[in-house]
């Protein structure tokens, strides 16, 4: 199922990375990363040790699959009740051009003040979003500097307190679905 | 039901002998409805989804504009999943069939609300113009919902929103109205 789930991942991602050739080594997603959030702060991945956290990564110009996500993970967090204090729900925006820290700050803490927002420089988020196999790239819609959308991998990642993945989450699931399945995962 | 407000654009009109030849207003009593119309809060400069039911008890028609005075552009916009990378494009128009219904629904299609002039708050409301072929003009108004909700909800009822609530249960609840267990 997750190996299933992978190889459509991998499929999305088209060029951006490839595995190492073989179906049986440990999935190498994620690592470290230096970002900024939405306070202007610096915000690595050690600032996550500790904690359970689900990565979401998308972009605020978009109106109809982020904030469908993002609301699923927050309102799974909320039935999780007590274990959702071990979880950490981060989003990386993938349209750093857009996406200022400011901006962040809008964007995430109308879904929730537990939110973490990060964004970063171009070359930033372009090696996070490597690390973890998520492809976007722009897709443009007119010949001004703000016309296009982006395209991404919707994706959930369930990363351990140790920093390390544990597994993809449906993006496209419900937050019944999605609090079930964190549920058990966790402690 | 009571979420959608659909009036006709010009009902004097109606008193017009030959409403014909006068394309650009829609009937209120004419083939197609607009319910369930929910706009997504957004903050001021940032980009807002709309999403409604049409109802078409009539001829097939096409939906060929949308507009809205509280957004910069408005668009009509497809969500597709490739794949599980996610785009999102533009469209001209969309068929509505004959006596059918479309829903422009999260994951499919959305009205999208480019450079929101104001903020788009929770209770307040957002009016749109939809453009149809043969029907004409409606004039629709869409209630706003948390970022993210998935139907136009209700603030003293989770459990019946009507059409548009298929994509799941508990989805549409806002804040403070979870189940209790």
């Amino acid at each position: 199922m997750i190996g299933l789930f992978l190889g459509v991942l991998l499929l999305g991602a088209g060029a951006t990375l490839w595995l190492g050739g073989t179906t049986t080594m440990g999935p190498a997603i994620g690592g470290p990363f230096a970002l900024t959030d939405t306070a202007g702060k610096r915000f690595t991945d050690k600032d996550l040790l500790g904690s359970y956290a689900v990565i979401y990564f998308g972009y605020t110009f978009c109106p109809d699959v982020c904030p469908t996500t993002l609301n699923h993970l927050t309102e799974a967090l909320d039935r999780l009740g007590a274990k959702a204090k071990l979880v950490r729900p981060v989003f990386i925006t993938i349209d750093p051009r857009r996406d200022t820290p400011k901006v962040m700050q809008q964007y995430v803490s109308a879904f929730s003040p537990s939110l973490i927002g990060l964004t970063g420089t171009d070359a930033e988020i372009a090696a996070v979003a490597s690390e973890f196999r998520v492809y976007y790239a722009q897709h443009r819609t007119g010949d001004g500097p703000d016309d296009y959308t982006m395209d991404h991998s919707s994706v959930l990642y369930l990363i351990g307190p140790d920093g390390k993945f544990i597994a993809p989450l449906r993006a496209d699931a419900t937050a019944e679905q999605l609090a079930a399945d964190l549920s058990r995962q966790l402690p | 039901m009571r979420q959608y407000f659909v009036r006709t654009f010009a009902a004097a009109l109606l008193s017009a002998p030959l409403a014909l030849g006068l394309a650009g207003s829609a009937r209120a009593d004419g083939p197609i409805r607009v319910t369930d119309a929910f706009a997504r809060a957004a903050a001021a400069g940032g980009v807002g989804g709309l999403f409604l039911t049409i109802v078409n008890t009539g001829p097939s028609d096409r939906l060929t504009g949308v507009a809205s005075p509280v957004a910069g552009k408005v668009e009509l916009h497809e969500s597709i999943d490739d794949k599980g990378v996610m785009k999102m494009r533009s469209v001209a128009g969309l068929d509505i069939p004959a006596a059918a219904t479309v829903k422009l629904a999260p994951g499919g299609y959305h009205i999208m609300l480019i450079g929101v002039k104001q903020p788009l708050t929770v209770g307040g409301h957002v009016p749109v113009t939809l453009t149809f072929e043969k029907a004409g003009k409606l004039e629709v108004e869409a209630s706003v919902v948390k970022p993210g909700g998935m139907s136009p909800g209700r603030s003293t009822d989770s459990g019946d929103s009507g059409m548009g609530h298929e994509m799941g249960h508990g989805m549409g609840n806002m804040p403070g109205m979870t189940p209790a267990k």
